[in-house]
């Protein structure tokens, strides 16, 4: 069983169909395979990131934009809110 | 596979204004919120009786059209087959304009009010009578077959999580699919939670109006969202606990459930469409009151898909409820109908799990309980432009 799903090729982001332990090496299909070791652990249905993401740059999962990277996110990295934020609806920006 | 697994037909109670019911109900309903106990009390004590208790009734003449429209819209339902309203008697809501409206589906409709007829006791004896009639009558009415074409399907998500984006909207997307390709409709609502997936849904508008109408009403909850003067005030901490992490992230696999029919247009909370087709729905995306909007705008049936699990029912519709996630399933097996954790299992396509989801709105519609009727769940709210949450 597959560890995890990309369920666009566009996509920066993998979402984990199990708890993945940090340090361990999951292969996911995106197009092509791609191997990632994950650099923290990451439970059910959270997301990782399939290669460097640099600050203030999009996130992209299912195709299309969920958010922008607060800081540097690096391949495997466990990828939430404490690095990704919503541009949408945004009170505390106003 | 069942006998009408392979068919579009299922058994429904045909009205007399052409409109087909999945469930025979007799409605006690409230004019005002004054009247709950005493609708309770007939339901109480009358079998084929449902009470459809709420807060409403009472507002300033500029706050009545929603629960008007809502009453009106929950009376009509074609799951209801007569009703009888109470009223307390001074309520600011116009009780006649209840009696008229329900009227023109032309099913039994009665009015009683509390003040007239001399306090609770007097009032019950007399519901009762009524509605024991009532439920006499109707219990007179046979199932026929009937086309999913007459179908009004519901779609909602509550208690998301990652699993709900992954499997089991997208399983409710392909049976949304097969009920508008066979002529029926679909309702998607809770617009403040397709916020960052509205440019997928106005791509998809038969016209412009439709497109230009899609991002207002999307406008209008985010500038509400904004004065909220939060972060995450359109995510609750289970939706982030659960993986999701932005409203855009939420919102993209929320919008699945629509599947990938044109959508016809854009209707209020409790408005029914004139045509048939995809309709999305102006309401908040708390779990009740979009639930309460779209049975009022006649829908007979609810797909509820939910990550995390939730318990709700409705007085007057079956509502099915599908998790695609399988901890979900084994953990909430007493309140989840539909197991769409077998996609993320890798056990079953998709495309097989909106089948699967497709023959069982049909048994359900052709009279199977679902988990959250059997159990009783009647959970209703109708939305109140102040005082609510997301």
């Amino acid at each position: 069983m597959n560890k995890a799903i990309v369920i666009n090729k566009m996509d920066s982001v993998a979402t984990s169909i199990t708890d993945i332990e940090a340090g361990s090496t999951v292969h996911v299909k995106s197009g092509s395979e791609i191997t990632v070791k994950v650099r923290q652990s990451i439970p059910f249905g959270h997301k990782f990131a399939l290669g460097k993401i640099e600050e203030g740059d999009s996130v992209i999962k299912y195709g299309e934009v969920i958010g922008r990277a607060t800081q540097t996110i690096e391949k495997g990295d466990h990828v939430h809110v404490h690095n990704v934020e919503s541009m949408r609806g945004r009170g505390d920006l106003e | 596979m069942s006998q009408h697994g392979k068919s579009s037909k299922f058994l429904g109670y045909e009205r007399p204004d052409g409109s087909i019911g999945i469930r025979n109900h007799v409605a006690v309903i409230p004019t005002v919120n004054c009247a709950n106990e005493v609708a309770r009390k007939i339901e109480n004590q009358t079998e084929g009786t449902v009470a459809i208790l709420h807060e409403c009734g009472c507002e300033v003449t500029s706050q009545l059209e929603i629960p008007t429209r809502t009453l009106v819209g929950i009376g009509r339902n074609p799951n209801v087959a007569a009703v009888l309203l109470v009223s307390l008697g001074c309520e600011t809501i116009d009780c006649e304009t209840l009696v008229e409206e329900i009227g023109k589906s032309k099913k039994p409709v009665e009015l009683i009010r509390i003040q007239d007829l001399g306090g609770t006791i007097k009032t019950v004896e007399k519901g009762v009578r009524i509605v024991q009639e009532m439920v006499q009558n109707s219990s007179q009415e046979e199932r026929k077959l009937c086309d999913v074409d007459s179908l009004i399907v519901a779609t909602k998500c509550g208690g998301s999580d990652l699993t709900s984006g992954l499997a089991a909207n997208p399983a409710v997307g392909v049976t949304s699919d097969r009920i508008v390709e066979r002529g029926g409709t679909v309702f998607i609502a809770e617009t403040p939670e397709l916020m960052g997936a509205e440019h997928i849904l106005a791509k998809r508008a038969v016209n412009k109006q439709v497109a230009k109408r899609i991002f207002e009403i999307i406008d209008y909850w985010e500038q509400r969202a904004k004065d909220e003067g939060e972060r995450f005030h359109l995510i609750t901490s289970g939706n982030i606990q659960g993986g999701l992490t932005t409203i855009e992230e939420k919102s993209l696999g929320a919008v699945y459930k629509a599947g990938s029919s044109p959508v016809q247009g854009v209707i209020e909370y409790a408005e029914t469409p004139s045509e048939k087709g995809l309709f999305i729905m102006n309401t908040t995306g708390d779990d009740i009151n979009s639930d309460t909007g779209m049975l009022g705008g006649g829908a007979q049936i609810l797909l509820f898909t939910t990550g995390r699990g939730t318990p709700v029912g409705s007085p007057i519709a079956p509502v099915l409820k599908i998790t695609g996630n399988p901890r979900t399933f084994e953990k909430m097996k007493d309140n989840m109908d539909i197991n769409a954790g077998t996609i993320i299992d890798g056990k079953e396509t998709i495309e097989a799990v909106g089948q699967r989801i497709f023959d069982e709105i049909l048994e359900v519609a052709s009279g199977k309980q679902t988990k959250s009727e059997v159990l009783g769940h009647k959970e209703f709210a109708i939305f109140r432009e102040r005082g609510h949450a997301y």
